[in-house]
């Protein structure tokens, strides 16, 4: 398609414009993140800061057990990541590979469970996990991941499964392979790249979620960053400095991952909107 | 269409003529595979459905010995006006979602259409726009608490230094709905990728004949973007409207519910009902009403989506 001269240097223009609208909030959050007090309210705002008070990361994340968040955090995102991987992919090749009786109406079933909100199931899962003593643990927060990985990523892994000839299979079958040897060496090499989008989504999501550990974590000591960082909002109100300095290392590793699979994220994103 | 075509060879004559054994050796496995999710869904989804349903319809409270069965008594209680907080929060919804949803389409459209042109860095703006949708609800709050803080936030420094009018943003009881509206909007990434990949699909000729029929941007945009990325507008405005509705790690962040309950969210009016007050079954009532509203706004747009939504089979 040709466009003209005119119609491209004024959408350039408005990109530009966006982009610093988009850009602003984590500049803001960074400068800020390294600002004194008096620095930052300083009027007219300075852009800039001098000195730079690194000091802030260090202050913000020990005032409050930061570290242990962490912790919490990754083994509970790594738990996630591992049960959702797996659990999805096993589930997606038996919605897809295998041919069975009844296979596409049970599918059809379980996608409609997209349909419901989170609010309706929230409740009765809250009293279960109670009743079985499992309440302020993990357990919660990750053994669901291990019973079929949330239907959008099978939905999602399926997609890509029936993509992929079906004469694979049938070729390795008739030299004696097993389902699972078709799923393990033919199916999983090939759909890596689905298959780093859903551990990408889940890592974010498992990372990001805040009403899942609010609702089952009341120790502090079992606290995730997403809820650390609440708390510390609430003990922290006027200490913007600090606050930014533990929001910007909350946010700091969504963004490393990002930077590090955007093409796989921008692929994903694609996958699933296409199919709309 | 490739997928269908190739759903289509489970008829292939080679593969009925194996024996039964072999269709019963793929029900055992497919069942096999499948049974971790079929069981996660029984256990974490229907199971606690119909929990919820039989919940509501009981005075269920964590302090409370005794669980009575009390028919629809909290779904009259909402309904006759008796809890003004419901309608508050229904309302305080609706009028988020009224204001979202078109904000989000139309601006996420319009990011999109920028985003296609042909311009230097289109990568570069792509993953700035991107970015700040995989930043945690809770971090993006705090940020905007601070960008939008009435005395100190740098909004409104700007605008004072700009001589334009201030807001009391999140703390203003008219502002805080389209202030929170305004924060999600910086999370607008996702929907503007998959109106992107929407555009992306329409072929090139299409453009072509509207350039040798001499009309301008205004006639393509009209006569075949918009009608080409209907099934897209279709899909995006699904998701944002069930998303909307259940807003809540915002909600909690930036205002829990305040002031004076014009930001009272309808998940956040749940959740405080369900874990603070510990009003489980009412609470329980609540989501079920939050069910229907979902359900029925979706059956909407679905069957409004046959005037306007544009396939490209349908004319096959």
């Amino acid at each position: 398609m040709r466009e003209s001269r005119l119609k491209l240097t004024a959408g350039y223009i408005a990109l530009l414009i966006v982009a610093v609208l988009f850009i602003v909030p984590f500049v803001w959050l960074l400068r800020s993140s390294v600002m004194d007090l008096s620095q930052i309210f300083i009027m007219p705002p300075a852009w800039w800061p001098r000195p730079f008070h690194f000091e802030n990361f260090k202050e913000a994340l020990t005032v409050v057990p930061f570290g242990a968040f962490f912790k919490n955090t990754l083994i509970i995102v790594a738990s996630v990541l591992l049960g959702t991987v797996v659990s999805s992919t096993v589930a997606a090749f038996g919605f897809s590979r295998i041919r069975w009786k009844g296979r596409d109406a049970i599918f059809a079933v379980l996608m409609s469970a997209m349909m419901l909100p989170g609010a309706v199931t929230l409740i009765p899962s809250f009293i279960g996990w109670k009743e079985i003593g499992f309440y302020d643990t993990f357990y919660p927060l990750i053994v669901p991941a291990y019973f079929g990985g949330g239907i959008f990523n099978i939905f999602l892994l399926r997609q890509f499964y029936l993509t992929i000839p079906q004469d694979f299979d049938e070729a390795a079958f008739v030299d004696g392979a097993n389902y699972f040897q078709i799923y393990w060496r033919i199916l999983l090499p090939l759909s890596r790249s689905a298959v780093i989008v859903v551990a990408l989504f889940t890592f974010l999501g498992s990372w990001n979620d805040f009403m899942g550990p609010l609702i089952y974590l009341k120790s502090d000591s079992r606290f995730t960053l997403a809820l650390g960082l609440q708390m510390f909002q609430g003990s922290y109100t006027a200490q913007w400095d600090l606050l930014m300095a533990a929001s910007a290392a909350v946010v700091l590793p969504c963004v490393v991952v990002f930077l590090i699979g955007q093409r796989y994220f921008l692929e994903g994103i694609t996958l699933t909107g296409l199919k709309g | 269409m490739e997928i269908s075509a190739r759903d289509g060879q489970q008829a292939r004559p080679a593969a009925r003529k194996k024996t039964t054994s072999r269709e019963r050796k793929a029900l055992f496995y497919g069942l096999l595979f499948t049974s971790p999710a079929i069981l996660g869904f029984l256990i974490f989804t229907l199971g606690p459905m119909v929990a919820s349903f039989y919940l509501s319809l009981t005075d269920y409270n964590v302090f409370k010995d005794k669980t009575a069965f009390i028919g629809f008594a909290n779904y009259a209680k909402l309904f006759t006006g008796e809890d003004e907080l419901f309608y508050q929060s229904l309302g305080t919804t609706f009028y988020f979602v009224v204001l979202r949803v078109p904000a989000v389409i139309v601006i996420s459209f319009v990011l999109a259409l920028l985003l296609n042109m042909n311009v230097k860095g289109r990568s570069v703006f792509r993953t700035i726009i991107y970015l700040p949708s995989i930043v945690p609800a809770v971090a993006s709050s705090m940020i905007w608490l601070w960008l939008l803080n009435p005395d100190l936030g740098l909004v409104n420094t700007m605008l004072r230094g700009l001589h334009l009018p201030t807001s009391n943003w999140l703390f203003g009881e008219s502002s805080v709905i389209p202030s929170i509206v305004l924060t999600t909007l910086w999370g607008i990434g996702g929907t503007v990728i998959i109106f992107l990949a929407g555009l992306s699909g329409i072929p090139k000729q299409y453009y072509e004949a509207i350039d040798v029929d001499g009309g301008g941007w205004y006639h393509k945009l009209r006569h075949i973007t918009i009608p080409m990325v209907t099934p897209t507008i279709f899909f995006n405005t699904i998701m944002t409207i069930i998303g909307s509705f259940q807003v809540f790690s915002e909600a909690y962040i930036l205002t829990q519910g305040g002031p004076n309950n014009k930001s009272l969210f309808f998940v956040f009016y749940l959740w405080r009902t369900a874990f603070r007050d510990t009003e489980m079954g009412y609470a329980s009532a609540l989501a079920w009403v939050l069910f229907v509203i979902i359900l029925f706004f979706t059956f909407i747009v679905f069957k409004t989506s046959k005037s306007w939504v544009h396939y490209e089979g349908d004319r096959a």
